[in-house]
């Protein structure tokens, strides 16, 4: 029966052989069929057009992409610990993810917003939420790595956000959940009139880019849901969708959906700032933490702030109106021009196009149809800009490309439409693989988008991948919109949820990307910057290892004199000043992740011996020819030893 | 040429198939029919690869290759690289004159030394063998162009200047790493070199 196997084997083979041999000389043909995969191929060695900054969603992260390879390059650890990266578990990051509510090591990041200016994505920032513990993260494009975190006090699910206005003057962060302003115990039932939402507009500095808690505009209890910014003649305002205009607090799928219309909230930003010039706001009692890394200590602090500035909407004329909105709207979106926003109610098949001209009209001529909580409502018919009618099911969110359309997601219908800013007509549509939530255009909500490509984000996956048990990843899609017709290129994977993402052209961003970090520059507290200084200390039971790396050795690499019940604290400096050249470090039993020391860098892990013994630890990024011998020995002796701390490297 | 080549394969395969057939239970036998299977595949290979004339060239590369590597591992001088004096050779690299004047430098000898501590020390230590070589009387066996390309491109010197070469091997295949040095911080360091 075996000799039957080898021969038919043998025929297989001689079989592939020659048809491999066939399709090698037939490979140019079918150029048609081939475009799509030509349109995405990026050869071996040469770059992407566009990174792509998508979110991490349940991850807690925000992944980078290239387009239009699809390929990932990065996963940045944002809210989430990462024990790859040594991310909220080496000594130095672990400030980041503190809260007022302790050490929080999650989150879910909802939409990555590149910082402008110009109303043009500039390539310095990434911003984005975390929608659980309210919070906002900057990522530092020069580095790649998240390095402001500041949380959002008087807020619950962090959802209208992390949006920027057109010269990054503000990072926005509206509440989802209007909660008890300020916190306290009553029954739910109370919900309308005592629960309040909040609108956050963090200032960010224009030479460091430091985030600070500027004011909140105390709003009405609804849900906010999302935002993005007025640009061109409507800078200076901010749109914030919201449903649940019914104030319901219970069974929502029903009683959050009863009014036809919700509203989009216009938050008239620089007005704000006049009050809160002229003092006429109030400040109140808060506990919310700020976290900053630095690229020069290695280290990042966490500060407790203890107050926030707050406008009362309800109060301050001209701060805010309300714009009646069809249908429980979700995404919120302006056009480049920055005259038109959408409104996209979740619920219907329209798209509601509201003008900015007509509003500002209207506010001049007063002309309202009544007020909540004091806010005043204008009237539907008098900003009306017009209707994409009948243009799918469900819609969600919208963008454009640089030839004035406007690029809609639906999600139940599942589909991506293409319509024309100003005529409202429907010119394409194309089919998403499934149900898609948000999409994107590289620069898509700017003044300047690059109409080439449109990533759509899906929500559910099904068969479009091998199957990997239960869970499947999550699906993107890319497509071509240089031409009238939509045409689908790509399907990649992502990572955890994508929910929005951001786009730009690469050469706007790789100009200013790191190599290393200046050894020179290192102001590590516990940094090791010359071989000549490597020590090992004892402070009671504490003792702090000052060790160096270079391929491929670490020194010390032997140490005695360590005891059981002891905290050791390695202090793990980097002295490679070349490109591309970290080290790794972890020790046997240690209780944490590894470190991942980027050249010039200092990081520290903490390891509590608990036995007798001669311990290794070892490098954990392949470094060299040699790496396989970077390596070392601590001896621990029993907690009553009188051996006396030793160290050393290539001593016998 | 490529036609006749399928036609032989298919005569061998078949050939092989019958030798299945009739050697049942020569396991001696059996075991040559494997071979000579895996033969008729390395043929086919071959033959496909034929059919680019790009594979020709490679093969040519390939030997010339082979044959400079042997002329250059064969050691005509039996000193080690790192003790042999080697005066003319200036490296490969940005520095191709390098001016010392008698006086030493202090100022400068003194920032080098500050770069050194920090940038080299962890690999070279002064007055013995560590990682790599001492540094001391480096000018006695080279010439000041060849320190100062070592330090700034040592990747380069590795890949074209044989000595270069032999001494990573020396020093057991540890790469000098680049630490990203200017050309002014190279020459700094090199002043301090003069005064151990």
């Amino acid at each position: 029966m075996k000799k039957v196997h080898y021969i038919i084997s043998g025929f297989l083979g001689l079989i592939l052989m020659v048809m491999s041999c066939n399709t090698g000389a037939d490979k140019s043909n079918g150029a048609l069929s081939s475009s799509a995969a030509e349109k995405v191929y990026v050869a071996p060695g040469e770059h992407d057009e566009f990174y792509a900054f998508i979110s991490g969603g349940f991850s807690g992260q925000l992944s980078v992409y290239g387009l239009p390879s699809g390929r990932l390059f990065k996963v940045i650890p944002v809210f989430s610990q990462d024990a790859e990266k040594a991310w909220g578990y080496n000594e130095e990051t672990k400030p980041m993810l503190n809260t007022s509510y302790g050490f929080v090591p999650w989150d879910d990041s909802h939409h990555p917003d590149i910082s402008q200016t110009n109303g043009e994505v500039d390539g310095r920032y990434v911003f984005i939420n975390g929608n659980n513990t309210p919070r906002i993260a900057k990522i530092d494009l020069s580095v790649f790595e998240t390095t402001e975190i500041i949380e959002i006090p008087n807020s619950a699910g962090n959802h209208s956000s992390a949006f920027v206005t057109e010269n990054t003057e503000y990072v926005v962060a509206g509440t989802r959940f209007s909660v008890p302003i300020p916190q306290r115990d009553i029954s739910i039932k109370d919900y309308k009139g005592n629960f309040k939402g909040t609108l956050s507009f963090i200032s960010v500095d224009p030479e460091d880019g430091g985030m600070d808690l500027s004011f909140q505009v105390l709003m009405p209890g609804f849900d906010y849901d999302l935002a993005h910014p007025g640009r061109g003649a409507s800078h200076g305002w901010m749109f914030f969708s919201t449903y649940n205009s019914e104030e319901a607090s219970t069974l929502m799928e029903v009683n959050a959906s009863q009014n036809d219309k919700d509203f989009i909230a216009a938050i008239n930003w620089k007005k704000a700032e006049e009050y809160i010039a002229s003092g006429q706001f109030e400040t109140m009692p808060a506990n919310y933490a700020h976290n900053v890394y630095s690229d020069e200590t290695h280290t990042a602090t966490s500060t407790m702030k203890k107050e926030v500035r707050v406008l009362d909407a309800s109060k301050l004329p001209g701060l805010a109106y309300l714009l009646p909105t069809p249908k429980s709207p979700h995404g919120c979106d302006v056009d480049p021009t920055g005259e038109y926003i959408v409104g996209n109610g979740k619920l219907s098949a329209d798209l509601t196009v509201h003008s900015f001209t007509k509003m500002i009209a209207a506010i001049e001529n007063e002309n309202f149809e009544g007020e909540a909580y004091g806010i005043p409502i204008l009237k539907f018919e008098d900003v009306l800009a017009g209707t994409v009618n009948q243009a799918g099911l469900g819609p969600l969110h919208t963008e454009f490309d640089a030839d004035g359309n406007g690029y809609t997601t639906f999600f139940i219908s599942s589909e991506v439409v293409k319509w024309k800013v100003g005529t409202w007509e429907v010119l394409d549509r194309a089919p998403c693989y499934y149900s898609v939530g948000h999409l994107m255009i590289p620069g898509g909500n700017s003044r300047k988008p690059y109409g080439k490509y449109v990533v759509a984000m899906n929500k559910i996956t099904k068969d479009r991948y091998l199957p990997t048990g239960p869970e499947v990843t999550q699906s993107a899609q890319l497509y071509d919109i240089s031409g009238d017709k939509m045409e689908l290129l790509l399907d990649f994977p992502t990572v955890g949820e994508p929910h929005y993402a951001a786009g730009i052209a690469a050469d706007k961003v790789i100009g200013r990307s790191r190599k290393i970090f200046e050894l020179s520059e290192n102001k590590h507290e516990y940094a090791t910057t010359s071989d000549a200084d490597v020590k090992v200390e004892r402070n009671g039971k504490e003792v702090h290892v000052y060790m160096t790396t270079i391929r491929s050795h670490f020194n010390p690499d032997n140490i005695e004199g360590i005891k059981v019940g002891d905290k050791v604290y390695f202090h793990v400096t980097n002295l490679e000043q070349d490109y591309d050249v970290p080290h790794g470090i972890s020790m046997i039993g240690a209780n944490t992740s590894e470190l991942l020391i980027m050249p010039g860098q200092t990081e520290t892990f903490v390891w509590e011996p608990k036995q007798v013994g001669v311990w290794p630890f070892y490098c954990t990024d392949f470094c060299s020819a040699l790496h396989q011998e970077m390596q070392g020995y601590v001896r621990v002796s029993p907690a009553n030893s009188s051996l006396d701390l030793s160290w050393s490297l290539g001593e016998d | 040429m490529y036609v006749r080549n399928m036609i032989y394969i298919i005569f061998f395969d078949f050939w092989g198939v019958y030798f299945w057939g009739i050697n049942q239970y020569n396991h001696k036998m059996k075991r040559l029919s494997v071979l000579g299977t895996l033969a008729l595949f390395a043929f086919l290979l071959i033959a496909c690869g034929e059919k680019e004339e790009k594979s020709k060239d490679g093969f040519s590369i390939d030997r010339q290759k082979t044959t400079e590597q042997q002329t250059e591992t064969t050691p005509e001088n039996t000193t080690k690289a790192s003790e042999r004096i080697e005066l003319e050779n200036k490296g490969v690299g940005v520095v191709t004159s390098v001016d010392l004047p008698t006086e030493i430098d202090q100022a400068m000898a003194a920032n080098g030394k500050e770069l050194y501590d920090q940038l080299c020390l962890a690999c070279h230590r002064i007055g013995k063998k560590f990682i790599g070589p001492a540094p001391n009387d480096i000018l006695k066996r080279r010439t000041p162009e060849w320190v100062m390309n070592m330090i700034l491109d040592p990747e380069l010197m590795v890949k074209e200047d044989p000595l270069a070469r032999e001494l990573l091997i020396e020093f057991n295949g540890s790469p000098m790493a680049n630490q990203g040095l200017t050309e002014e911080e190279a020459r700094a360091v090199l002043e301090y070199f003069r005064t151990l």
